[in-house]
């Protein structure tokens, strides 16, 4: 275009070129200014707000804008004002030092956080004044990390205070629970770690615009190879005249310029003339095709979830037509597969276990009224939507005050009440609760209920060690559950207000005191004997002892096959409740009489994690029942009533690291110091106190209750629970001082903080005593396994990435269907290289022996064995199970590309274990190794790496906060709207956009060509037979909108079929649509279409009196109609819209062109199309012409589409077909596509028998990985844990072993219809189990040797098919 | 623990639901068309259309045929002048040639006469451009800003009248038709005006507004090739002088093509030519003035009557004819190909 200012070169005038431009950057421009107004507003009303900062000249808070609070100003804050800054907390109303902020506008966690003022401020009473702060704050650069902040305060002095992020309030919180609170400003404005946190929506590039951009460069090319030929034929056409003819103009001064230059400028001339064949306003549609996609999607009520009352989020703006064409999805598993709604649903406690069968009869039946929930919601939505909103409406203002979130509406509109007296504990637990009713309300187990009412009566006992360590292991695992957490507390009846302190009661001691009032009053009723204070030193917990019913050794050996006795215990413990009921009931009144009456009945947790609340309910259903939290005091209500308030020396906060959480305590019966750890069993595990202490009987003991509660965890990670261990430790006063020096200098320094910080608390968790552990169920969300089946039948790999237990996943990944029962499943878990680099050899060649020998060998196994008779069964496919360390070594020792060959041909792959960078790196590695289209989707801060790495990042709005859904592009509120966003939404963008860009494509080249045929017939110079103004507005204006209606709106294939025949999703994978193939055929289409349309007309007029423009003027209606009618012809829908579309832009050109040939004398000078259509449409020719061009330049691809019509090739038009067939048919022929698919899939594949031979061959390193590894390899694995095979305990273990599996297949037998899968599952288990300890090569048992010896699921490598 | 519920609530504010409207936009339902290409809708709308083409194919060819045209080349015919014109310095003299043929049969109807010329390029870039519409409409403007350049002033500043590279290169011989009947050789009368589009006589071009024409172009002078001014261009008939002569305003109409013919005349119906132009011998008189040799051009003279679908460009009809034939083949290819598929489908449904 610059070009054009050249005198020399030019073409049009200035103004005509500039005007396309100028249009699309006016579009945008326009797009952008809404926008960025919207935004404006926005800010003015964010900037206006008033804060109250200090003033030093009126000694006094005075109204001030956000804008204008400045670094080391001074803010004071009111209850609920969103802090303008981030501040220096230095003084808070509250009488601790506290302030309470919600950061929900942060991170989108609802739950209070506590502040605190900066040490040494705390204690002032006084309100604070700014006039005598003389401190000196350092602190760091202004950085993104919400989470962290290091600084130092110098008072004058000279004393240091470390600054950390518990004394920053973040901009953008809220404040609440706290009458007022000043600071002083450490950063503002754009500073402020909110701001820096806020990139904005993310630009990126999809794969279609990558692609375009190649054939832009083509074009580019394309534009350049005319420009040449013009160039040369220019330059060959002035050389041939020897004397220069009347019509070969000179130039201004009169002088003629050589042939060779004349060249030169016509090639600058050629650019200028055909730069339109270089799609300028292709990105400026696409842009509004995809904001126009977008709104679609965003407005998709299928996509919308009404619990939430959320519809999906499109943050990204520019990946639409992505969706189409994923390949590799990467999930999380918590969170995204599951709900996140933790129920507490088994423990074990010293070595027993508790199966909670109660607990979980009422999951069921509460599974069940949420299905028939859902059946009502959707049967509401769709008949009567008006009356839902009304009643949402009204329900809403009800409740006291919105913000409080102890409503669920889902508890409120449905019938949960029915469910609740089902199996709960008529207790005084609210109805109003933070999670729904299924989390919250924890039945509990009977037998279990019984100990620990048991445990904490006991008064004396005839073996008091034994008995006490049993009967204090209850308390304290519940004390545990309850105390070691980060859950605040509040009440129903105010939410918001924190019950830091127990009403009415105050000071803890206060409380102390009471409880031995009773004890004194207990003893004078001679209930039962004195509370011995010297019996309970070694303890913790409120060891009330009233009785004593049982033997625990016996109780400990009963437990052995608990689950058979607690059917039977039913009648018995009526009995027992009875007795105990009976003997307790005085002292329980006592307890009330004293306490009750003052509590209030109802708490609602606020935890950060859901697993956490989860215990807490747990606890509370136990009587052990969180009353109040504050940084420095914890209150626990003891099953009796009794009030216990512990002092919090230190809290341990929970980090991916350590993976634990510790609190140290001091006891306020005992005063003793001691350290509550809760963590992933594996850690606990390993932090176990070994050291023989010389009593042998008690460290037999410990190490018998260890075993046990490793088999029952293993137990419940088969169970696919999340498991914890709950641990604790006695320490005694003097070590904690030191400790506490030690973590109080870690504390103060800047460098390295948190290094030291981590040191510390692994300094103080060690030589743990084990309480026991739980298992916690993370329920499936609802249409998880229908939408992976689906996801998968479109060709779409699905990998999860977790940082869950290997078998935990595995059985997660089994119950939603992401693998087969029938699949053959490698497992690689390993630290070495070597082993790793062979173990991927061996399985790489067995993937690749039965990729290979597909169709032989089904020959050769002809003998199908029964338990996989079913022909009809697809093959076996694989599966990989990997963990993370074996990921570690896999990234570290280069053997990325034998792992991607080996997953590549899995049909899906589990990594466990993993951690967020893993998560990222494989991700990474499959998007750059192989080149493919990937799709992250995940809920928790963990996964936002992973969200980021992949093509589309997808956000679940989950439970664990927003940054998942502030780093994807898309956020959705459910796992299964992933069916429809990709399978619907995704084809469809990527259909339209693909065919949008083509045609764009097309247009350009179709119409520019018209220009560059006519050179060959005015000596190459660069003239035009078509005005330059209706040449502009060809593009602009009558071709525009169409394409963009059609980019936006067409629908190839409806929404049901693209639902039920997920295989269509294929197209868009395989970039079916546009690729290189598809660009030049359609290039050479708008070749022969330019031709036609622009010799038709040629010879048509040849030797005629024609003028220039009244050529052109037909040659532009036909190319117009051509266009448009080849867009028709690609339309798949059409609707009243398009059709408009379709006649007005037609008409438009008309109009347009009537009046401007007939207004415009002297418009575009020197050449001006005056009264040219008004003649020619007077002209039947022009009809004439106007009707056949179109016939022929469209014939040949109404040909191939009749052909392709007739022919039925493409499943898309298959699909197209059968949409207009009537209901039942449709269903019939999609049965029957979808049978033929499978047949045709199925084929290539082998058959299940090909097990037998994998089996057989790589036997000497198969192991079930579904076994308990002591079942699997009993001897040896006792052997290495130094314990003899011959111990009876030893034995014992391996028959428990076997017992949990049988019986975990017998469940899962039950739970599935499918006959064949899992009775046949466990023959050839049984069998591997027997075969493989005796084939153990040498080599290999080295590896076993080496690998077994970290624990029991540490396996090298097993392979089976299940 | 989170409630999802609400996740960004605002105190005091009932949120009202964040449901999409259920409406067939938004849902994406809209009742639609869906076009199937079924073998029934493409076998009718290839039948059809080639039905149609074939059709008007036929009309066109036949009436295309009923055009009677005669082009007589007299680029060579006139050697001696054509010679003489190769010198520009000749400009000044006159050269008359004739050129006789003879009508095998009556033209019947209106008869034009065409004047033709090959291998002008009048489409040329910057010729097409050299011309200043304004001046044309008689106002007085400024050409030496126009496009017109060079030819837009003489060396002293007088402006050209008209200005430009076209008016310039006009086409300035002047033909004559005599119709040789019994041996006595009668003049066949033509109609010099009525040539143009009437918008262009009566819109476009205009005289610059004078008491009379030669004080209107007063203060201009004529382009170097011209013999005459303007005003001169024909002193017989006002209204055909000026910038609003017929002939000047037909060559302003820049052609498409290199080879072009421009309407000249127009046979007046009157005594013998009232049918048209009877068989016999003619002579064309020809003031040859225009020199093409020196880009290897030819001149002709054309007679032509003209009907509905244009000249004797029979064209149209043959494309007519031939995508006609092409869809009806088609229809056969596919019909072909259907009844093949079909056996083999039933073939495969009984298996």
């Amino acid at each position: 275009m610059v070009l054009n200012w050249f005198p020399l070169v030019e073409v049009f005038h200035k103004e005509i070129t500039m005007l396309p431009l100028v249009i699309v950057l006016l579009a945008s421009m326009i797009k952008d200014a809404i926008e960025d107004y919207r935004k404006y507003q926005y800010d003015k009303t964010i900037n206006f707000t008033k804060t109250r900062v200090y003033d030093k000249e009126e000694h006094a808070y005075v109204e001030k804008c956000w804008k204008d609070v400045r670094v080391g100003d001074f803010v004071q804050l009111q209850c609920n004002e969103i802090v303008p800054a981030d501040i220096l907390l230095l003084y808070s109303s509250d009488q601790n030092g506290i302030c309470h902020l919600e950061t929900a506008n942060l991170d989108g966690e609802t739950n209070l956080k506590q502040r605190r003022v900066v040490t040494g401020f705390s204690s002032q009473d006084t309100v604070f004044e700014p006039e005598f702060f003389q401190n000196t704050i350092i602190c760091e650069m202004p950085n993104n990390d919400l989470n962290k902040f290091k600084g130092d305060m110098e008072q004058p002095d000279h004393e240091q205070v470390g600054l950390n992020i518990e004394n920053l309030l973040l901009r953008g919180c809220t404040i609440r629970n706290t009458e007022a609170a000043a600071g002083i400003v450490i950063y503002a404005g754009h500073e402020t770690k909110a701001m820096l946190n806020n990139s904005g929506p993310r630009y990126k590039r999809s794969r279609i615009e990558q692609r375009m951009n190649r054939d832009i460069f083509l074009c580019v090319g394309l534009l350049f190879v005319m420009c040449l030929v013009g160039a040369v034929g220019h330059g060959i056409w002035t050389g041939k005249f020897w004397e220069h003819p009347p019509y070969d103009v000179p130039d201004w001064n009169g002088n003629f310029v050589a042939p060779v230059l004349a060249g030169f400028y016509m090639f600058l001339t050629m650019i200028i003339l055909l730069q339109i064949l270089i799609p300028i306003s292709l990105y400026v549609s696409i842009e509004l095709v995809k904001l126009g996609q977008v709104f679609l999607i965003h407005n998709d009520i299928d996509l919308y979830d009404e619990e939430a009352d959320l519809p999906i989020q499109c943050r990204a703006l520019t990946i639409t037509e992505d969706l189409g064409q994923i390949q590799y999805i990467f999930s999380d598993k918590t969170g995204t597969l599951t709900e996140n709604k933790m129920v507490f649903r088994r423990c074990t406690v010293d070595g027993l276990e508790f199966s909670h069968q109660e607990n979980d009869r009422r999951l069921k039946t509460q599974k069940a009224l949420d299905l028939d929930r859902e059946d009502f919601t959707k049967l509401q939505h769709f008949t009567l939507p008006p009356m839902n909103l009304g009643r949402a409406a009204t329900v809403k203002p009800s409740t006291m005050r919105p913000l409080r979130r102890c409503q669920s509406d889902r508890a409120r509109t449905q019938g949960h009440t029915r469910s609740r007296s089902v199996g709960r504990r008529d207790s005084s637990q609210s109805q109003v609760a933070f999670s729904s009713p299924i989390e919250k309300d924890v039945t509990p187990d009977s037998r279990l209920l019984r100990q620990v009412r048991e445990a904490a009566l006991q008064t004396e006992s005839f073996s008091p060690f034994i008995h006490m360590k049993t009967s204090t292991s209850f308390t304290d695992f519940f004390l545990a559950l309850a105390i070691c957490n980060s859950v605040l507390v509040s009440t129903a009846t105010a939410p918001r207000q924190r019950v830091t302190i127990p009403p009415p009661i105050k000071p803890s001691g206060i409380t102390l005191e009471k409880i031995h009032q009773i004890f004194q009053r207990l003893k004078l009723a001679s209930l039962s004997q004195s509370f011995s204070s010297s019996q309970s030193s070694s303890q913790l917990g409120a060891s009330f002892s009233a009785k004593n019913t049982e033997e625990p050794l016996a109780v400990l050996e009963s437990c052995d096959n608990e689950n058979d006795s607690s059917a039977s215990s039913g009648g018995q413990e009526l009995q027992d409740k009875g007795s105990t009921e009976i003997g307790t009931a005085s002292l329980d009144e006592v307890f009330r009489s004293a306490t009750n009456t003052s509590l209030p009945t109802d708490f609602c947790y606020e935890a950060e994690s859901p697993d956490e609340a989860a215990l807490v309910y747990a606890a509370q259903a136990y009587g052990f029942i969180l009353v109040s939290r504050t940084p420095e005091q914890v209150t626990v209500q003891l099953p009796q009533g009794t009030l216990l308030t512990f002092d919090i020396l230190y809290t341990l906060g929970f980090d991916s690291v350590r993976r634990r959480m510790s609190v140290v305590v001091r006891h306020p019966l005992t005063k003793e110091i001691v350290v509550y750890t809760k963590g992933a069993d594996s850690i606990i595990m390993d932090l176990l106190d070994n050291s023989t202490k010389g009593n042998i009987s008690s460290d037999k003991r410990l190490k018998r209750i260890k075993e046990r509660t490793q088999k029952h965890l293993d137990y419940y990670a088969h169970d696919g629970l999340r498991t914890l261990c709950i641990a604790k430790k006695v320490l005694n006063e003097d070590d904690f001082q030191k400790w506490a020096n030690f973590r109080r200098e870690a504390e103060a320094a800047i460098e390295n903080r948190d290094e030291l910080l981590i040191e510390t608390a692994q300094h103080l968790e060690t030589k743990l005593t084990l309480l026991g552990a739980t298992g916690i169920e993370d329920r499936l969300q609802d249409g998880v396994p229908d939408t992976i089946v689906s996801l998968r039948e479109a060709g779409i790999k699905v990998w999860v990435l977790t940082g869950d237990k290997q078998e935990t996943a595995v059985n997660i990944a089994y119950s939603c269907k992401l693998l087969n029962q029938r699949d053959t499943v490698f497992t690689i878990n390993t630290e070495n290289k070597e082993t790793c680099e062979s173990l991927l050899n061996l399985t790489l060649e067995e993937v690749k022996k039965n990729y290979e020998y597909d169709k032989p060998q089904r020959k050769l196994f002809g003998i199908i064995p029964t338990s996989f008779s079913a022909p009809e069964a697809p093959s076996p496919e694989f599966g990989l199970v990997i963990d993370g360390r074996t990921l570690d070594v896999i990234f570290q020792g280069g053997l990325e590309e034998k792992f991607l060959a080996l997953a590549r041909r899995c049909r899906s792959v589990l990594c466990c274990r993993s951690t967020p960078l893993q998560k990222s790196m494989v991700v990474k590695l499959v998007r750059r190794q192989l080149k493919a289209m990937t799709l992250s989707i995940g809920d928790g801060a963990n996964d936002v790496s992973m969200i980021q790495a992949a093509n589309v990042g997808i956000g679940i709005s989950g439970q664990e906060g927003m940054q998942a859904v502030m780093a994807s592009d898309f956020a959705i509120s459910r796992f299964k709207h992933l069916k429809k966003l990709l399978l619907v939404h995704g084809h469809w963008c990527y259909a339209r956009l693909a065919k949008m860009v083509i045609y764009f494509f097309y247009k350009n080249v179709c119409y520019v060509n018209l220009l560059f045929w006519y050179q060959f017939f005015c000596g190459f110079s660069g003239s035009t037979m078509i005005d330059y103004w209706q040449m502009i507005f060809f593009n602009l204006f009558f071709t525009s909108v169409p394409p963009l209606l059609f980019g936006a709106l067409d629908r190839d294939v409806s929404a049901e079929t693209l639902l039920r025949l997920p295989e269509l999703y294929k197209n868009g994978q395989n970039s079916e649509i546009y690729n290189l193939s598809t660009f030049i055929i359609t290039m050479l289409d708008a070749f022969y279409q330019s031709l036609v349309c622009f010799f038709v007309p040629y010879l048509m007029y040849k030797d005629s009196d024609i003028d220039v423009f009244s050529f052109g003027n037909p040659i532009n209606t036909i190319s117009l109609l051509t266009i448009l009618l080849h867009q028709a012809l690609e339309m798949k829908t059409w609707t009243v819209l398009q059709l408009v579309v379709m006649i007005c832009s037609v008409a438009f050109y008309l109009i347009f062109s009537i009046i401007y040939n007939a207004a415009c004398l002297l418009c575009s000078p020197p050449t001006n199309p005056y009264w040219i259509m008004e003649r020619q449409l007077k002209d039947p020719i022009f009809y004439l012409l106007c009707l056949i061009t179109p016939v022929i330049a469209l014939l040949p691809r109404f040909f191939i589409f009749a052909l392709r019509g007739t022919l039925g090739a493409s499943l898309v038009l298959k699909a197209q077909q059968i949409e207009k067939l009537p209901k039942e048919q449709q269903d019939l022929e999609i049965q029957k596509l979808r049978s033929r698919k499978e047949a045709t899939s199925g084929a290539p594949v082998a058959s299940p028998a090909s097990n037998d031979d994998l089996d057989q061959s790589s036997s000497h390193l198969c192991v079930s990985p579904f076994l308990p590894s002591a079942a699997a390899l009993p001897p040896r694995d006792t052997e290495n844990q130094g314990v003899s095979a011959s111990n009876p305990l030893g034995r014992r273990t391996h028959d428990e072993g076997c017992y949990f599996f049988n019986r975990w297949a017998e469940e899962e037998s039950a739970a599935t219809d499918s006959s064949a899968g899992p009775s046949s599952g466990h023959q050839p288990l049984v069998a591997s189990r027997e075969t493989a300890p005796g084939q153990d090569g040498g080599k290999l048992t080295k590896d076993y040797l080496k690998n077994f010896h970290y624990g029991s699921h540490r396996r090298s490598v097993s392979s089976v098919t299940l | 623990m989170k409630n999802k519920t609400n996740v960004l609530p605002r105190e005091g504010e009932a949120q009202p639901s964040r449901c999409p409207d259920n409406t067939a936009f938004k849902q994406q339902r809209l009742p639609a068309w869906k076009p199937q290409l079924t073998i029934a809708s493409v076998l009718s709308s290839f039948f059809l259309t080639g039905a149609f083409c074939l059709t008007v194919g036929v009309c066109l060819v036949l009436s295309a045929n009923s055009v009677r045209e005669i082009q007589i080349d007299y680029s060579d015919k006139c050697s001696d002048c054509s010679k003489l014109r190769e010198n520009s310095s000749n400009w000044n003299k006159e050269c008359h040639c004739s050129v006789n043929f003879t009508l095998k049969e009556n033209i019947l109807g209106d008869v034009f006469m065409y004047y033709g010329l090959q291998n002008f390029y009048q489409n040329h870039r910057r010729y097409v451009i050299s011309r200043s519409d304004a001046q044309l409409l008689g106002r007085n403007v400024n050409i030496q800003r126009s496009y017109c350049a060079p030819f837009s002033t003489y060396r002293n500043g007088t402006p050209m009248a008209p200005c430009g590279a076209i008016a310039n290169s006009i086409f300035n011989d002047t033909i004559n038709l005599f119709y040789n009947h019994n041996s006595s050789v009668i003049q066949v009368p033509l109609l010099k005006t009525g040539n143009s589009w009437w918008t262009d006589k009566n819109v476009k071009f205009r005289n610059p507004e004078s008491y009379n024409l030669s004080s209107a172009f007063a203060g201009t002078a004529r382009p170097p090739y011209w013999q005459k001014p303007v005003y001169l261009l024909d002193e017989e008939d006002e209204r055909n002088n000026g910038y609003l002569n017929d002939d000047f305003i037909i060559w302003m109409r820049v052609s498409a093509f290199a080879t072009f013919r421009n309407l000249y005349r127009r046979v007046r119906r009157v005594r013998h030519f009232t049918e048209g132009l009877p068989a016999g011998n003619y002579t064309f008189h020809i003031s040859y003035n225009f020199p093409v040799t020196r880009f290897k051009g030819r001149k002709h003279v054309i007679l032509s009557t003209v009907v509905w679908s244009g000249g004797s460009n029979p064209f149209l009809g043959i494309a007519y004819l031939v995508s006609g034939t092409a869809a009806t083949l088609t229809g056969f290819v596919i019909t072909g190909i259907h009844l093949k598929l079909r056996k083999k489908k039933t073939y495969f449904q009984r298996r």
